[in-house]
């Protein structure tokens, strides 16, 4: 079982590291968690061009000129948990809804006309209204026109996370939002996400079940972010000592506006978030970094082949929003990148990177 | 060393050295060697000893207070006949520690990896504790820890050619994977050997020919345990990198620019 030191000790491990532990860092042959401490510390913001240099030669040699392209569909935003930073919190008064099996392939249909082929189904977290049967069912329908379907829902238990891989199911996010104990209990104030322990343990159980992709990340904004970042980077480690056949990937949401006018706890700038993908970066090569359209326009395109190896593009986060463009009530955050897939597309095509929509068959997938 | 202990199933180990008993010119010498290496993990192939009786050369010379007794199935050519061999070992010496050898070819005695897989796997269901040794194929050794191994011994080259750590790249690779202790078994024909091996993070090293057959075997245990401490605390130190190039402290190149002017 995973489990990680005392968070202030990670607060301090951050904070220490010197400009030649940056340096050396630099130019370790395999990074350990040293290492990362080192790259995400203050120390190695003077060396934030460097930093950029080395994370794209080494996402270059890994992943090549491609971008990976997803778009999520929102299914559902009902949720029985009340977590202080979210626009779904169940103390929100927010239009709910949950799409039919058809509404969910009418989204589905409008981004596969897109071009996409790798879509991720987000719901809140609610197993009343979205429970397995309902996610294997939509999976079933959607298999055999997506290459890839991840799911980003509440956590689940290996048996409900086999039984989704054989409907076609192939990779899991669930993010910890915060690795610190004491800031988790303060945030997370009513229902089943408030067990700290049951989340962290997700990832595991996921990768258990066989999915060929687990994704993990800190939701920016509510803490030290360089602390939140070595419990990432400890996390990761782990996963990967203990789940050597499943490819893993890191996201790093930063609060964005959403309803209930929660204001981040802490300020994590550009700089900041750039600096924590570099970093991880060049501590996993292989490790996919997500960068969703949180982001702006600008920053987005600034970051392509620094680090990050897919985006999400022309995305909307209310359920039912493809099929409703009008529709913005019930959003789990406003975008920070309102350009369309082409628009987007294009952005990757000028910066002489290919843009891939497709990276997987269902076909390699065993199943129902 | 006491500070950075090595621990395999449990076991506390002081010393990161192996040794193995085969070739030495007399028991006394090979009595005297293990002492001056400090060595608490010493391995024995089955096939030399006369488990049944307690008088036999080998058997004696060993202190197994000090010393964990690591019967080895050198010699077996598939995974039944190591098997066997590992039930023969276990009941003669009432331990539970083997170290899996199974080697069809006895011209390079390199190891089957499908046999070793298998072997594994049914003697880690007996109750083992089986260190195999293994060709350095870093899936192969993620798959014997997979079964249970309490330890990966890849080879750095092949037995007995003293041709020191030919397998690096490979090596490294398993080191950085590898979630149970790494032992570099095989090919170290000299103390730099055995000291790369532990600078290269690798948690121990078993040593026999460049000690057996060394002028003064005893000085030369206590070389090798020497170099094990070193490459050990160099590793555990921290070392630089190593780069082909010179590196300019600030450097102006770069075949990737890196624009950063788009943060705001």
């Amino acid at each position: 079982m995973f489990t990680l030191p005392d968070f202030q000790e990670l607060v301090k491990n951050v904070q220490s590291p010197t400009s030649s532990d940056v340096e050396q860092a630099l130019t370790a042959r395999h990074p350990g968690i040293h290492n990362l401490a080192a790259l995400i510390s203050p120390a190695a913001e003077a060396f934030l061009p460097e930093m950029a240099r080395r994370s794209a030669l080494i996402t270059t040699r890994r992943f090549g000129k491609t971008t990976q392209l997803y778009a999520p569909i929102y299914l559902s935003n009902y949720c029985t948990n009340r977590c202080a930073y979210c626009g779904f919190a169940a103390n929100n008064r927010i239009v709910r809804r949950v799409l039919s099996f058809d509404e969910a392939e009418a989204e589905a249909e409008i981004l596969y006309s897109r071009g996409f082929r790798h879509i991720l189904l987000v719901s809140g977290e609610a197993e009343n209204v979205v429970d397995v049967k309902y996610l294997e069912t939509i999976a079933l329908r959607l298999r055999g026109k997506f290459a890839a379907i991840s799911i980003e829902v509440q956590p689940l238990s290996t048996e409900d996370y086999t039984r989704l891989f054989r409907a076609g199911i192939t990779a899991v996010a669930v993010y910890q939002e915060t690795y610190d104990p004491e800031l988790y209990k303060q945030v997370h104030l009513s229902g089943k996400k408030t067990d700290y322990h049951y989340r962290l343990e997700t990832p595991a159980r996921a990768a258990a079940a066989g999915m060929r992709e687990v994704g993990i990340g800190p939701l920016l904004g509510l803490n030290d972010w360089r602390a939140e970042g070595l419990a990432i980077g400890l996390h990761l480690a782990w996963l990967r000592k203990n789940f050597w056949s499943t490819a893993f990937t890191v996201s790093f949401p930063r609060l964005r506006p959403a309803a209930g006018a929660f204001e981040p706890l802490v300020v994590v700038s550009e700089k900041n978030l750039s600096q924590l993908i570099f970093a991880l970066r060049i501590f996993d090569p292989d490790v996919g970094l997500l960068l969703s359209t949180r982001e702006e326009a600008r920053y987005r395109d600034g970051m392509l082949g620094l680090g990050p190896t897919r985006y999400s593009a022309g995305s909307c986060t209310a359920p039912g929003g493809y099929s409703n463009p009008e529709m913005t009530d019930g959003e789990q955050f406003s975008v920070g990148d309102q350009r369309s897939v082409e628009e987007v597309t294009q952005a990757i095509i000028a910066k002489g990177f290919d843009p891939v929509s497709k990276d997987w068959d269902s076909a390699f997938q065993m199943g129902k | 060393m006491l500070t950075d202990p090595l621990i395999i199933a449990g076991h506390t180990f002081n010393s990161r050295l192996f040794l193995g008993t085969g070739k030495f010119a007399s028991s006394t010498v090979m009595k005297e060697a293990i002492a001056a290496s400090g060595s608490e993990m010493v391995t024995v192939a089955l096939r030399r000893v006369n488990l049944d009786n307690p008088e036999d050369d080998i058997m004696s010379a060993l202190d197994r207070d000090r010393c964990i007794f690591l019967p080895n199935t050198s010699g077996a050519r598939n995974a039944e006949e190591a098997i066997r061999l590992a039930h023969l070992a276990r009941a003669a010496s009432g331990s539970n520690w083997l170290k899996l050898e199974v080697t069809p070819d006895p011209r390079t005695l390199l190891p089957d990896p499908i046999e070793t897989l298998k072997a594994t796997e049914e003697l880690v269901r007996a109750g083992f504790i089986v260190l195999p040794y293994m060709n350095a194929d870093p899936i192969l050794a993620l798959r014997l820890q997979d079964v249970g191994a309490a330890a990966v011994m890849p080879l750095g080259s092949p037995i007995g050619t003293n041709q020191g750590i030919l397998t690096a790249f490979q090596i490294e690779i398993i080191i950085d994977q590898a979630r149970v202790p790494v032992v570099v078994d095989a090919g170290i024909g000299a103390p730099s050997h055995a000291a790369l091996a532990m600078e290269m993070g690798a948690d121990a090293v078993l040593v026999n020919t460049a000690i057996s057959v060394a002028g003064d075997p005893v000085a030369m245990a206590r070389a090798f345990a020497q170099a094990v401490e070193a490459g050990r605390t160099a590793f555990t130190a921290g070392m630089g990198s190593r780069g082909k190039q010179a590196h300019a402290s600030s450097p102006l190149e770069g075949t990737l620019a890196a624009d950063l002017g788009f943060l705001a």
